[in-house]
């Protein structure tokens, strides 16, 4: 356990409802649920296996106090962001939001499953395009294939591979990516000091919150 | 001709709250002037198989009313009419009614020999255009007034002179017009009801695309002998009989994208409706509720029991998330169980949608200051205080519900008119 995840459960107790409200984004929405199950039946992702909990008994579960359960759990990480609960609640509970909010919440409590595809892709992503402001299409399509092994890594470039092709032909990708090249923001500098700015006042803003400011 | 003072109370809307509010007055003593825009009294409730929660036909209560409006000769009723116009204030308003012609007179014995006669059909509005009706037409068997009605579209067709050829009595007149009638009031009873919510805007239950997704207000007039299929719960898509039919509660109530309010009778509509259901085909018939929760209110928490203790009867937790149609043209159910976060795809025969309440004023001109909640319901205005709201036109509510509100609402116009009395002695 993480030392924040310590201070956090011993600060809430036996209130869990109340550490999502306070602290993760949007959470103070979760007690607006009236558990319709409207969200879950227009999730596409819950027709699929694999997803442990549908929004509406995530709601419930924080409501019952489940806390392990609920931030170790694949659920908000399966999230598509396709709206539909949200646009379709009769509440207009923010659910989409929520979910991000609560992920992003059992992240910085070092609670977020390990190795979990959109935790991957999410990092990966925000490493590569922070890195020169600009997204190296080619570096990140080989960290998301070499994720399981070099063997898997090399699997899924052959079966894509016309697919990059094509996009090669048509300008669409940029073979010199590969080594570092390809497009590049002007002012890194300038997109690094930004970001450490922004970094910096979340941090604050978080540590406030979770200070109980 | 309308006799009327700034003692005389103006009943607006003739459905069960209307006539009761004008009744209460009427038989107090009071000149009532009931105004409907109908060509029939008695409003949504005649349009109800049965109601609960005793399960009695709506023309037994509406019989009693008739009786004693018939009985009362200082009602003056207006069907056909509408109010165009208020002025004045409390004790002293003047109002305008627009009047529109029936083209039938008081000397129709209602025999029917004008509807035999002719060809023309139009769709049939008192049974939510299931069906169809001709255009010289008695809207129900209890219609009152007991009088045809020619729709207007007849004018200048032959059928216009085959209707007044078959009319032995000479009740049948095509030169009526369009008339505005004004007169005086003290106080005014706003009892204009409710139209069912309009169920194509819940777009993911595809109402007016799969033939075989209705609304209970449908429903309604499907279960009733003298409805479009003689009383038969028979599919609109093939006409085959639905013996499995689902129940979709808060079809557009206590929704923030929809309804705000929680329609309150819906609930308690469909466990009564599931009564027909089971009248209808017996063992082989099947409900199954979808339900955020029952709402079944105060009283009808028996009714509820009753229809749970039914083995034919089933109860799912979870609001419906959208429906397909497979190949049978079978409506297919898709949502989540909150009892274990089940998922469910099923399909049934026939959708019924509990749609709710909304108030017949939404969006319509009421022509003078009335203040309404965030609903659209009309609500008591202290700086305009000889108008008073009754029945549905105030808040979703059932007909017992409803009456108490006419009876609150009559005895409020009462006391106006009373001190107008007062003052004029
Ligand atoms: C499917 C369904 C089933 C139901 N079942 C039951 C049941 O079993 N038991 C029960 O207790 N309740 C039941 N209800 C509720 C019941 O229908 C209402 O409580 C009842 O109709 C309320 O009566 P009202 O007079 O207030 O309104 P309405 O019945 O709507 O009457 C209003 C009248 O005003 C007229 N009007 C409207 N605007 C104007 C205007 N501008 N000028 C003149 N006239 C106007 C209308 O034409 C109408 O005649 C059910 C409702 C539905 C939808
Ligand atoms: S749709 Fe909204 S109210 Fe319904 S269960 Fe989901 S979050 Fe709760
Ligand atoms: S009465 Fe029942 S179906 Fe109607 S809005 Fe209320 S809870 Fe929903």
């Amino acid at each position: 356990m993480s030392n924040m995840n310590e201070q956090m459960a011993a600060k809430y107790k036996n209130n869990f409802l109340k550490e999502i409200e306070e602290q993760a984004e949007m959470g103070d929405w979760v007690k607006m649920c009236m558990q319709c199950g409207v969200c879950s039946g227009s999730c596409p992702t819950n027709f699929h296996a694999g997803w442990d909990h549908p929004p509406q008994e995530i709601f419930m579960m924080i409501r019952a106090g489940k806390r392990e359960e609920v931030l170790t759990s694949n659920s908000m990480w399966q999230c598509t962001s396709c709206y539909n609960c949200y646009v379709r609640c009769p509440r207009k509970v923010p659910i989409t939001h929520i979910m991000h909010g609560i992920a992003e919440y059992a992240y910085r409590l070092g609670l977020a499953p390990k190795m979990q595809p959109s935790l991957h892709l999410s990092q990966t992503f925000w490493n590569n395009a922070t890195k020169h402001g600009r997204v190296n299409e080619v570096q990140l399509t080989q960290s998301l294939y070499f994720k399981d092994g070099i063997g898997a890594g090399i699997k899924k470039a052959m079966e894509m591979k016309d697919v990059a092709l094509g996009l090669v032909k048509a300008k669409r990708l940029n073979i010199m990516e590969a080594l570092g090249g390809g497009h590049k923001c002007k002012d890194v500098d300038g997109i690094h000091k930004m970001l450490a700015k922004a970094k910096e006042l979340e941090a604050k803003r978080k540590a406030g919150k979770a200070a109980g400011a | 001709m309308t006799v009327a003072t700034n003692q005389t109370i103006l009943v607006v809307g003739g459905g069960i709250s209307g006539m009761t509010a004008a009744l209460e007055a009427a038989e107090t003593g009071k000149q009532v002037v009931l105004v409907e825009k109908n060509p029939w009294l008695g409003g949504r409730t005649a349009q109800l198989y049965r109601y609960f929660p005793k399960m009695c036909h709506p023309t037994c209560g509406l019989e009693i009313n008739l009786r004693r409006l018939k009985a009362n000769p200082r009602i003056q009723v207006y069907t056909l009419a509408e109010v165009t116009g208020i002025n004045g204030v409390k004790g002293d308003y003047t109002v305008t009614v627009k009047q529109t012609p029936r083209y039938v007179n008081e000397k129709c014995t209602a025999c029917g020999d004008c509807a035999k006669a002719v060809d023309g059909e139009i769709d049939d509005a008192f049974n939510y255009n299931l069906g169809k009706t001709k255009v010289a037409y008695l809207p129900h068997v209890m219609s009152y007034p007991q009088r045809y009605v020619l729709d207007p579209s007849i004018k200048g067709t032959p059928d216009a002179d085959k209707a007044k050829a078959a009319c032995k009595v000479g009740a049948i007149d095509l030169d009526m017009q369009e008339e505005l009638l004004n007169f005086k009031a003290g106080a005014i009873v706003w009892a204009t009801g409710w139209q069912p919510y309009d169920a194509k805007k819940i777009t993911p239950y595809r109402y007016g695309e799969f033939a075989n997704v209705i609304t209970n207000v449908e429903f309604e007039r499907l279960a009733d002998p003298k409805g479009p299929t003689g009383g038969k719960i028979l599919r609109p898509s093939d006409g085959k009989e639905a013996r499995n039919v689902a129940f979709i509660q808060c079809a557009g109530s206590r929704d923030e994208n929809h309804l705000r309010h929680c329609s309150r009778f819906c609930c308690m509509g469909s466990l009564k409706q599931t009564h027909y259901v089971q009248e209808a085909y017996g063992d082989a018939g099947k409900s199954t509720i979808y339900y955020i929760d029952i709402r079944a209110i105060d009283r009808f928490e028996d009714f509820y029991q009753k229809v749970k203790a039914n083995p034919n009867v089933g109860f799912i937790k979870s609001k419906v998330a959208r429906i397909t149609q497979d190949k049978d043209q079978n409506p297919v159910l898709w949502g989540v169980n909150t009892e274990g976060y089940k998922r469910y795809s099923t399909p049934h025969d026939l959708v019924v949608l509990a749609v709710g309440m909304e108030p017949s004023v939404k969006g319509v001109e009421i022509p003078a200051e009335v203040m309404s909640d965030s609903s659209g319901f009309v609500m008591a205005d202290p700086a305009n205080a000889g108008i008073f709201g009754a029945g549905c036109a105030t808040n979703a509510l059932d007909v017992n519900r409803a009456v108490q509100s006419a009876t609150a609402a009559a005895l409020r116009a009462i006391q106006v008119v009373n001190k107008v009395a007062r003052a004029e002695a």
